[in-house]
């Protein structure tokens, strides 16, 4: 119910910033700024991943024992499979909330493109959501040991590797908005589509971990994420109206 | 809705009662002949075959495994062309067989996982391992119970399948995606025994290639059967409110008095 | 034929697989029968209630 009232808010914003610019930018920016004041109001929220990753972390050195160099060895691979899995819970709930009160209906009926409005949600969800986490990565390399010279390209690699799966992830929780229950299958879904993700962004971490070249898997990890900056956006246009037609 | 390029007898069959009928007419003719040729394979491939020099018995696994694996991508190629079908034109059938293919296809990627454990067990000494084929494979697995899942979380039973053909697309993209980048990052399997393009590179002598082949045809027989009936029966629960269900279901005509639900 | 089935040493490895290659597919062609019969035997439940409530009320306009 809190909810609801927040998002009306929110779209007053919206309908007000989109009133002055109908343009397209006018509207990604009334919609991001939108996002941002519901993202603020539930900040609390905003916490659990972090919360999530942190303890997830420090279980770690428990299960495998405090041996430095163990850790060490596997600081990387740990680090990126727990961002990922911190990533997965606000997935779900990406479009949820716009359909449930029509906002997605307003979205279609809207002069910008859907998958602009699509694009601009992704980022809004990046920024809010994604971000805190690879602002954190140093505490959590320093909980796992991780080597000084390896953090720089984890977060590269991570901001590369993440916006990316956020992409695929919108799609997929785009298809699953109309659904009744999605929770464990959007993980499902997920899965085959983080795989090549994760090996590239694994790759380059283990490069630069050992020591080799780590240039390569970054390149075809940014060269992914120009793609799917330019197709996700458009399959999830096609998700978004799969879910609210009916 | 413009689908006047498509010949007559397309449009025919792509009513439910027409498919409904065709479908049963045909299905025990294709199940037929996929026993029959699955017996003419398996008789070549368990009794006619010799051992081959290095792997000696082991190899038999072959005759179902293939098969299977190459069904496990067929049935995956059917159901993308038939959810794009579903997609563009919004055809009640091809939304039904998109949907009908995945536990099917479900079914052979799991046999061929299940036998390609059982073949590698005493060839290469373990179970599994994480090289490009077989986690391909397992990544269509996964995908197909993504379709699966994904289409049953629907309440409303067309939206879940346009929703999951959508995700079969998805899939199809990255499913080469997944190939090569597992290929890049780690590689043990045999190469590709079967080369149709080239048959002096095939690396297999004609008595084993033949029952190969054979039960090749049988599987994709076994699944037109298979995928006729799943379909059938999709369409029946689908259009159980249709007068043409009511009248196949009792025999008699429907009480034309509308029912208050 | 024991030679045979004992494939050359193999047969712990190459029976299971068909037997799991039939077993699966025995699943896939049965399991839409059963379902078949599910549904068809839920909508003829349906339509049997359907025609007593319709010869109901048929009876009641008819006494009025």
């Amino acid at each position: 119910m809190d909810s609801t009232a927040q998002s009306m808010t929110g779209d007053r914003i919206a309908c007000r910033a989109t009133g002055v610019r109908a343009n397209a930018a006018g509207a990604c920016i009334a919609l991001l700024r939108r996002d941002f004041v519901l993202a603020w109001r539930r900040r609390g929220e905003l916490f659990l991943p972090l919360l999530y990753a942190v303890i997830v972390t420090a279980l770690f050195p428990f299960a495998l024992g405090p041996d430095p160099e163990l850790l060490a060895r596997i600081a990387g691979g740990v680090l990126l499979v727990i961002v990922v899995l911190a990533m997965l819970p606000a997935l779900e709930s990406m479009f949820r909330a716009d359909l449930d009160d029509g906002t997605l209906e307003q979205w279609l009926l809207a002069p910008q493109p859907l998958a602009l409005l699509a694009l601009t949600r992704v980022i809004a969800h990046w920024l809010t959501t994604v971000l805190p986490l690879i602002i954190v990565m140093p505490l959590l390399g320093a909980l796992m040991n991780l080597p000084v010279k390896v953090l720089p390209v984890l977060i590269v690699t991570l901001l590369l590797a993440t916006p990316l799966l956020v992409l695929l992830g919108a799609v997929l929780s785009a298809l699953a908005a109309g659904a009744r229950r999605s929770g464990i299958l959007l993980a499902l879904m997920l899965l085959p589509l983080a795989v090549p993700v994760v090996i590239f962004a694994a790759g380059a971490i283990a490069g630069a971990q050992s020591g080799m070249p780590y240039i390569a898997p970054l390149t075809w990890l940014a060269a992914a994420l120009v793609m799917a900056i330019v197709l996700a956006p458009l399959a999830c246009a096609a998700a978004l109206r799969i879910a609210v037609e009916s | 809705m413009s689908r006047s390029y498509l010949p007559h007898w397309m449009h025919w069959l792509g009513s439910p009662p027409n498919f409904y009928r065709f479908a049963g007419t045909l299905r025990p003719w294709l199940m037929a002949l996929a026993l029959a040729s699955a017996a003419i394979g398996l008789y070549g491939g368990l009794v006619l075959a010799p051992p081959d020099y290095q792997q000696g018995d082991a190899y038999r696994i072959i005759f179902i495994h293939v098969p299977s694996a190459w069904m496990s991508l067929f049935i995956y190629a059917t159901m993308a062309v038939a959810g794009l079908i579903a997609l563009v034109w919004r055809v009640k059938l091809a939304e039904v067989i998109a949907m009908e293919c995945a536990p099917t296809g479900a079914a052979f990627t799991f046999i061929t996982l299940a036998t390609g454990s059982l073949w590698g067990k005493p060839m290469w000494g373990t179970w599994w391992t994480w090289d490009a084929r077989l986690t391909s494979e397992l990544v269509l697995l996964f995908l197909y119970l993504g379709v699966i899942g994904l289409c049953n979380a629907f309440e409303d039973r067309r939206r879940g399948a346009r929703a999951a053909s959508l995700l079969a697309l998805v899939g199809i993209v990255n499913l080469p995606i997944v190939h090569y980048s597992v290929q890049w990052w780690n590689t043990l399997h045999q190469g590709t025994t079967v080369d149709f393009l080239d048959p002096a590179r095939s690396s297999i002598a004609a008595p084993m290639l033949w029952p190969l082949l054979v039960m090749a045809l049988a599987t994709h027989l076994y699944f037109f059967a298979s995928i006729l009936g799943r379909a059938r029966t999709g369409l029946l629960s689908l259009e159980s409110g249709k007068q043409w269900v009511r009248t196949l279901v009792d025999g008699q005509p429907a009480p034309t008095m509308e029912a208050p639900t | 034929m024991a030679h045979w089935l004992a494939m050359g040493g193999y047969a712990i490895y190459v029976w299971p697989a068909y037997a799991v290659f039939l077993a699966v597919l025995a699943w896939d062609w049965f399991a839409p029968a059963l379902r078949r019969r599910r549904i068809t035997r839920e909508l003829r439940g349906r339509l049997a209630r359907e025609r007593t409530r319709n010869a109901r009320t048929e009876r009641a306009e008819a006494s009025t």
